[in-house]
């Protein structure tokens, strides 16, 4: 792209690396609604990335282009170099593409650990018969896998409610669940959709450190919508503004802040 | 008490470990559960974990007599790195891991330590916070990497970097390492525990290896504590009970650790162990008890019938079954019948299916609550102790077990009682000094080896058992000259589930007054049950139903203590419930949760005189500190209430 995609190595000694994803001129409409009008920005590799923007300003909708739930009438998707075909979400998911959701999309009757586990799904081979007669390759699979999972449980410290079934949770603990269900697909991009919505200041803070943990530790780029603003500055390296499925603004946290349009589109504009 | 012989070689817990390592090289010595599985080590692999540690430790520049703290939770590498700190010829302090960064500024400069052991990120950055303050600070040494990538590393090492660092260098070092560990003898110091501080700034005891080895000597042989035994060990590390249970007694006898997954899985992880030796104190026997006894509330009516009903039998029969008294054959009958139904599966699922023998010390444990555990068969014992006995002081012996008294003095203690009612005791234990302090050295240990425990106290002449009434500077005189013991009351208080924390104050005065604290468990419950809404701690420590039940509580109390001459006028005349916890991190109890008296009478004067003047109600402001060190103020007007008492004449006039 430009100068920009040379890699750096951030304040706090993050390495960001080179573009990893970008959008190019995306265009959705659902029928004659217009929710993501030519919209482009790219992704780079290591980095956290915002997407910020008022209410019904297309943001879960980019996250879910980014997903391949919703494909868009026009532009294209570069996923690692390379234009991206119209894919079905768990295509996109075996590509490494992990992803939360806004309202958490868990298995209710099923416990913490079982619920990580089908995050592991993209990385199984074996068959279900297989894995009903549970010998051979289909054991040492799971061994394999639980072992991965056990060391989410241990990095998002849930080993608490390791065996409780999470319907009885409450929405803090069911959010870092499903934060630990998509770190155990160990993908290379994670999307969250408000990884804080609803949470009470302590439990946001244990968000946060747990996002930067994530992207610190293993390396892992996300792409995080929010609507408080306090953390999307501190956590994001760089930050996409949408309003009324516009682009109005893309850069650190710093230059979207000194925007006017940005400033504009959350605190409203006097007319005269 | 035989010394072993200067050529036995047994006269460290390095020499221990060597003897372990031989003798039950395969059994386990430590395990911790880990990714949900629980690992495991022998006492072959701690001691080649240990070697790796201490050379790594002379490699990284350690001296003889240098200090190395240790902080965080209960790991078998954190006890690991007490024993090869020993090896190396320093000493250990281990720290109370959720003090915060200024109560470990003082510990740290006090004892110059020039290495640090942590055991995650949080330990490490409140040592970085404070690391300007402490010269003599070095080399830290961190075991979970979590979170610490980015930070400077010229201070900060990884734990097992430093081991491979000291493998690699093992040909060189190990001759040092072996010399060093020849060296020690019973007077050198085992280890460094700080006090908890009631008052004034935390001490420094200084236990020696003759200290620590014949007290877990002795008592391992009173309770037959042997290898095979299993612990779990939770409590903190800078704790000396914990110093003596977990390195002790378990390098002695060759019994094996556990550690718990992490605080929040300590109930799992118990059931799991099954430990054959429990050590808790009262509080924690209270919580479980109080879980059961709610979830009681919750089962179906057969349920809670068949309980009550065998609850009432085990109370009746069960502490003389566990005793060996004549029981008729009915009783004994029904009591089988009972174990299979509910003492067996309730013991298992609060994990004591398998305890040989518990303890519990430290405070005062209701009457109620020690039945409670005694009559399911449980052998659930009291013992008196300090850190400046090496813990034990007195012991109940198995068929001598009460609620009211703390046993008899344990093998090898003299005891005595002062004249002021102060008890001494001298003891194979008793520390060495305080370190850097030889004023207060002078002031508790006498040149014969007399040591004061600053508590009151008295020897029951029927059975020979040491009762304790007091701390010794907390007992006083009310303006009429009676006697004042506030923590007599407050235990009666405290041994209500709805009462967690209780300070009386009247000393001086003609009357007492009271601060309660409710427990939030307890009383949460209750409201739950009652459909009583509250949206905070403080709401509900307002309620007027709460209110209530707590007065309720307090005449009783009232009803009781009037029965004792002795105390009758430590009656409580009003009282408040408090609208905050009392809490460590605000100063107003110590690490190991004993009300620090004189700082909650500072910090709430307009409550104590609001109550001495009589108003109905007080508005207060409260300055509370957040696990993280901010500070934040709570505002309430609290109700100030009246308690009947029984007069005290009357009681008189009816004798």
């Amino acid at each position: 792209m430009n100068a920009a995609a040379q890699e750096y190595i951030t304040e706090d000694g993050r390495k960001i690396g080179g573009v990893v994803m970008e959008m190019k001129n995306i265009t959705l409409r659902f029928g004659g609604v217009i929710a993501i009008k030519d919209i482009s920005f790219d992704i780079r590799e290591g980095e956290i990335r915002a997407i910020i923007g008022p209410n019904g300003a297309g943001k879960s909708s980019m996250l879910n282009v980014i997903s391949g739930f919703y494909n868009p009438q026009e532009g294209e998707v570069w996923y690692k170099g390379a234009r991206r075909p119209q894919m079905r979400p768990y295509q996109v998911a075996a590509q490494g593409i992990a992803r939360t959701f806004q309202n958490i999309a868990l298995f209710e009757g099923m416990s913490v650990l079982d619920n990580v586990m089908t995050g592991r799904l993209t990385h199984m081979t074996t068959n279900l018969f297989q894995q009903g007669i549970w010998y051979g390759k289909a054991r040492q699979e799971e061994i394999a896998n639980r072992e991965k999972v056990e060391e989410i449980i241990d990095f998002l410290e849930i080993q608490a409610i390791r065996k409780t079934p999470v319907g009885r949770l409450p929405y803090g603990l069911k959010k870092r669940v499903e934060l630990a269900r998509a770190l155990a697909a160990e993908p290379s991009i994670l999307l969250l959709d408000e990884p804080m919505a609803g949470m009470n200041v302590e439990e946001k803070e244990d968000m946060s450190r747990f996002i930067l943990d994530v992207n610190d530790e293993f390396g892992t780029t996300i792409a995080l919508i929010e609507h408080d603003m306090g953390v999307v500055m501190d956590l994001s390296d760089r930050v996409v503004v949408m309003d009324y499925g516009k682009k109005i603004g893309d850069g650190t946290p710093d230059e979207v802040r000194s925007n006017q349009d940005v400033i504009d589109a959350y605190l409203g504009v006097a007319h005269d | 008490m035989a010394q072993p012989s200067p050529d036995s070689g047994l006269q460290s817990i390095p020499a221990l470990l060597k003897r372990n390592a031989t003798e039950f090289g395969s059994k386990a010595a430590n395990r911790e559960k880990e990714f949900g599985i629980w690992q495991s080590w022998t006492w072959k692999e701690a001691e080649y974990e240990i070697e790796q540690l201490a050379l790594g430790l002379i490699n990284m520049g350690v001296n003889e007599g240098d200090f190395i703290a240790i902080i965080g939770r209960n790991r078998p590498s954190l006890y690991w790195s007490m024993v090869a700190t020993q090896m190396v010829g320093a000493i250990p302090v281990p720290l109370y891991q959720d003090a915060v960064a200024e109560e470990m500024k003082y510990v740290l400069g006090h004892c110059g330590a020039r290495f640090i052991i942590a055991g995650d990120q949080e330990q490490v950055d409140k040592v970085i916070e404070i690391q300007d303050d402490l010269h003599q600070f070095e080399h830290m040494i961190y075991l979970d990497p979590r979170g610490m990538r980015k930070y400077d590393h010229s201070r900060l090492h990884e734990f097992s970097h430093v081991q491979e660092q000291g493998h690699a260098a093992r040909d060189e070092l190990t001759p040092e390492m072996i010399r060093r560990r020849e060296k020690l003898t019973y007077d050198s110091t085992c280890v460094m525990l700080y006090t908890s501080g009631t008052t004034g700034k935390p001490k420094g005891v200084v236990l020696s290896n003759r200290n620590i080895i014949e007290s877990a000597k002795s008592s391992s042989e009173f309770d037959d504590l042997r290898e095979g035994d299993e612990v779990l060990a939770y409590l903190p590390m800078a704790w000396v009970g914990d110093f003596i249970f977990s390195i002790g007694q378990a390098y002695w006898t060759g019994f094996c650790v556990n550690c718990p997954e992490s605080a929040e899985t300590l109930r799992t992880d118990l059931r799991e162990i099954g430990p054959t030796y429990y050590f808790a104190p009262p509080r924690v026997f209270e919580g479980l008890l109080t879980q059961v006894m709610i979830r009681m509330e919750d089962a179906g009516t057969l349920k809670r019938r068949m309980f009550h009903h065998f609850m009432d039998h085990a109370k009746k029969v069960g502490p003389s079954i566990l005793d060996g008294k004549p029981v008729g054959a009915w009783d004994r009958f029904k009591y089988a019948l009972g174990n299979v139904l509910v003492y067996g599966p309730l013991k298992d699922s609060l994990g004591f299916g398998r305890v040989r023998v518990g303890y519990t010390a430290g405070e005062a444990i209701g009457p109620e609550i020690f039945d409670f555990y005694r009559s399911l068969g449980i052998n659930l014992k009291q013992l008196y102790g300090q850190t400046e006995a090496s813990v034990f002081i007195t012991v109940q012996p198995d068929g001598e077990v009460r609620a009211d008294t703390v046993g008899v003095p344990a093998p090898g203690v003299e005891l005595k009682i002062a004249e002021s009612g102060e008890v001494f005791y001298r003891s194979p234990g008793a520390f060495e000094e305080y370190y850097k302090n030889p004023e207060s050295t002078a002031d508790t240990k006498d040149p014969e080896g007399w040591v004061a425990t600053g508590d009151a106290g008295f020897i029951e002449p029927s059975s020979g058992h040491l009762r304790i009434i007091d701390r010794a500077k907390d007992v006083g005189k009310m303006a009429d000259g009676s006697l004042f013991a506030p923590k007599y009351v407050e235990n009666k208080l405290k041994f209500f589930p709805n009462v967690l924390e209780a300070v009386l104050f009247g000393a001086g005065k003609d009357r007492c007054v009271a601060f309660i604290n409710i427990d939030l468990t307890a009383v949460g419950n209750w409201a739950e049950r009652n459909n009583i809404a509250y949206a905070s701690y403080q709401e509900l420590a307002g309620h007027p139903q709460v209110l209530d039940t707590i007065q309720s509580h307090v005449e009783e109390v009232n009803a009781s203590v009037a029965e004792d001459e002795m105390l009758s006028g430590c009656q409580i005349h009003r009282f408040l419930v408090l609208h905050k916890e009392l809490d460590a991190d605000d100063g107003e109890m110590t690490r190991t949760r004993k009300v620090r008296r004189r700082i909650v009478e500072e910090k709430f004067d307009d409550l104590i005189s609001a109550l001495y003047e009589g108003k109905a109600e007080q508005y207060t402001e409260t300055e509370v500190t957040y696990e993280d060190g901010r500070k934040g103020s709570i505002k309430a007007t609290l109700a100030l209430r009246d308690a009947k008492v029984v007069p005290i004449s009357a009681k008189v006039a009816a004798e």
